[in-house]
């Protein structure tokens, strides 16, 4: 992000300071909130810290798996938020690729490695359209996309709801799903023995993109540039701004989609209706942590998906409901709002510096 | 009852917490703050009642959803206002706060005992003589005690928010905090009262869905009411009368899908649980360029008016 940089203002805390800070603050009240609640803070941190990294399958095939998912849909609230979108419509995005990403691939069992292709780019074009509708809205009637985006993250459940009970359903099946996929349609696995699958390469190749495309290409620099002040960039800049936003607002909702491609192809091999447990959402957490930085959205999502690794581990043993994790994201969230305040978006005085030396930035 | 009468019931029943909970985010809004945490101030309150009607029956029970209510309101200010992050970021982050430890406490507390399913609850209130009034007697007059509360709050909050000195003050914040500064309004105080108003209300919405409508709790029964709530505020035009219609077409929305029952159409059900999701974007295109929101809307606040 511009505003991150040291020229912005002298006086700012390092950011890694302030990272490290977020994460022991968190820690600490939500091991407060343990001991508080009566639970058993020892049993229930070890727990954490085994389901999390504890061992060769932890890691790969709980944490790294789990943490696909993560990056890709941190990565798609990152694009988006870069750009001044707040695209808060990545859960409905990804259930949207998960559905056509799953038709696809039932539809074309038999193309090999490019039915698999197909499924991944519906998926992503599924995703890209459904973020579409928000930002036509938004383009066109200037409806808020923080209300559109939820209220099609609620339409998105339905729809899937729809497609599993009915069109897309298992016939004979006694749940409602669809059909598993067929074993040619699944990501190859890419570590021996453990669940790691080809999600994972595609994620990182997708942040490394990203990561270029932002930081060393004349679209990054509009896209960051809109997003810290879009009145400057019309003005000073002369850049298109709905096309920037519109265009940032389709590749972060087809980022998600493909999210949902690779975890039904990778992961599930099968649509259902809870087949998200939120990661749209925790993807904001993942997002901010990684202060809206490609790269450092791989980081941040490992770190998101041992936390939700290790909190399932802590409900198996420990019997503290999984759902504290996103009492863990919300404070980081606020934690880093905090760090952060008054800088992320349309801070005036960050444009002077982004437009005097586009090379710092 | 007929169809008719027990479709246009359910229409301002299901209206209520909306309405409830969108007047609360007009007034903060007409002081210049968006509260997208409005989800968490309702499911927070939902939870509150659940507590409260557990230990100490139905009043105890809203009184409880308020409380948790204006708490939520208070971080969220605190956040907002104080330290000065911005206020989507912190809004998304309460949303996720209250969603994530009401269904905590809830398995941690409710999990395996059936305690949660014979709470009290708090039965509608029958009007003499205009209950009975056909068609519209019942869906009026024969309401949980928080339906009456809006009959009250829709013109005391036009009257006060129109015709009171307080009331311009507020909406002088809205459109120019510096500006209201500069004229002696002490911003943070309104902002402050504002935010804990909003907070009480989306409590008592909560309070209303587990207390008057649901009868028990579920983890993430908000189910999008707080935002359906903020696009009531846009579609009404942060205008009480306004809201008030909003919610109530949102209502109807959703309690269309008891009247398609009666009739016996065949639609997908989740065609008919999509509606009000669908019948809010619609609306919010519908109004498009035709909206003037508080111009400071979202807007941190300058130093100069936080110090006052």
């Amino acid at each position: 992000m511009i505003a991150s940089g040291p020229t912005a203002s002298p006086a700012r805390i390092p950011r890694s300071v302030i990272i490290v800070t977020a994460i022991a603050i968190t820690l600490a009240v939500f091991l407060l909130l343990l001991a508080v609640s009566g639970g058993n803070v020892g049993v229930a941190a070890r727990a954490m810290g085994r389901g999390a990294f504890g061992s060769r399958y932890a890691l790969f095939s709980a944490t790294l798996v789990r943490a696909v998912p993560l990056i890709l849909t941190g990565l798609a609230v990152a694009w988006a938020f870069s750009a001044g979108v707040f695209n808060i419509g990545v859960e409905g995005q990804f259930l949207v690729g998960a559905s056509a990403a799953t038709a696809t691939a039932l539809a074309f069992p038999s193309g090999g490695l490019l039915s698999l292709a197909a499924a991944m780019v519906a998926g992503a074009t599924a995703g890209a359209a459904w973020a579409g509708i928000a930002a036509w809205l938004r383009v066109r009637f200037a409806v808020l996309e923080v209300i559109s985006t939820i209220m099609l993250n609620f339409l998105a459940l339905q729809l899937l709801s729809y497609l599993v009970h009915g069109p897309l359903g298992d016939p004979g099946g006694i749940y409602p799903q669809s059909p598993a996929l067929p074993s040619s349609m699944w990501l190859p696995r890419i570590i021996p023995n453990t669940r790691l699958h080809l999600g994972f390469v595609i994620a990182l190749i997708a942040c490394a993109s990203a990561w270029f495309v932002k930081t060393r290409t004349a679209a990054g620099f509009r896209l960051r540039l809109v997003g810290a002040n879009p009145h400057a960039a019309r003005i000073a800049g002369r850049v298109s701004v709905e096309r920037v936003t519109t265009t940032a607002f389709l590749v972060s909702g087809g980022i998600a989609g493909l999210a949902g491609a690779v975890e039904v192809t990778g992961v599930t091999y099968a649509l259902y209706e809870s087949i998200s447990p939120g990661y749209g959402y925790t993807a904001i957490a993942v997002a901010l942590l990684a202060n809206l930085n490609p790269a450092a959205v791989i980081v941040s999502g490992v770190g998101f998906g041992a936390l939700e690794a290790g909190a399932a581990a802590m409900q198996r043993d420990a019997g503290v409901p999984i759902v504290v994790a996103s009492v863990v994201e919300a404070l980081i969230i606020l934690v880093l709002a905090t760090a952060q305040r008054r800088r992320w978006f349309a801070d005036d005085s960050v444009i002077v510096t982004a437009v005097a030396s586009p090379e710092s930035a | 009852m007929s169809p008719i009468e027990s479709f246009f019931e359910s229409s301002v029943r299901t209206a209520t917490p909306l309405l409830l909970a969108a007047l609360g985010e007009m007034v903060v809004e007409r002081a210049g703050i968006i509260n997208i945490g409005l989800e968490g101030l309702i499911i927070g309150g939902a939870f509150g009642a659940l507590l409260g009607a557990t230990h100490g029956g139905v009043a105890v029970g809203f009184s409880a959803a308020i409380c948790v209510g204006i708490a939520l309101a208070l971080l969220f200010y605190l956040f907002v206002d104080l330290i000065g992050t911005d206020q989507i970021v912190t809004g998304t982050a309460v949303t996720i706060l209250a969603l994530g430890a009401t269904g905590a406490l809830y398995r941690v507390w409710y999990g395996s005992s059936g305690a949660a399913l014979s709470i009290a609850t708090s039965a509608p209130v029958a009007i003499p003589w205009l209950a009975s009034i056909p068609i519209i007697g019942p869906a009026l007059f024969r309401q949980p005690t928080t339906t009456y509360l809006c009959y009250a709050l829709v013109p005391v909050t036009w009257w006060w928010m129109n015709r009171t000195h307080s009331g311009l003050a507020l909406r002088a914040i809205g459109e120019s905090p510096h500006a209201a500064v500069v004229s002696g309004v002490r911003v943070s105080r309104y902002r402050l009262a504002a935010m804990c108003f909003s907070g009480a209300l989306a409590g008592l919405a909560g309070g209303t869905l587990v207390l008057a409508q649901v009868g028990t709790f579920a983890e993430g029964m908000s189910a999008g009411r707080g935002f359906i709530a903020i696009a009531a505020v846009v579609l009404g035009r942060w205008n009480p009368l306004g809201v008030a219609g909003a919610a109530l077409l949102f209502g109807a929305a959703t309690a269309l899908q008891f009247w398609i029952q009666a009739l016996g159409l065949r639609v997908p059900y989740q065609a008919v649980l999509a509606l009000p999701y669908a019948l809010t974007l619609a609306a919010l295109a519908g109004v498009a360029g035709r909206v003037n929101a508080p111009a400071a809307l979202g807007r941190p606040l300058a130093p100069d008016a936080t110090s006052s």
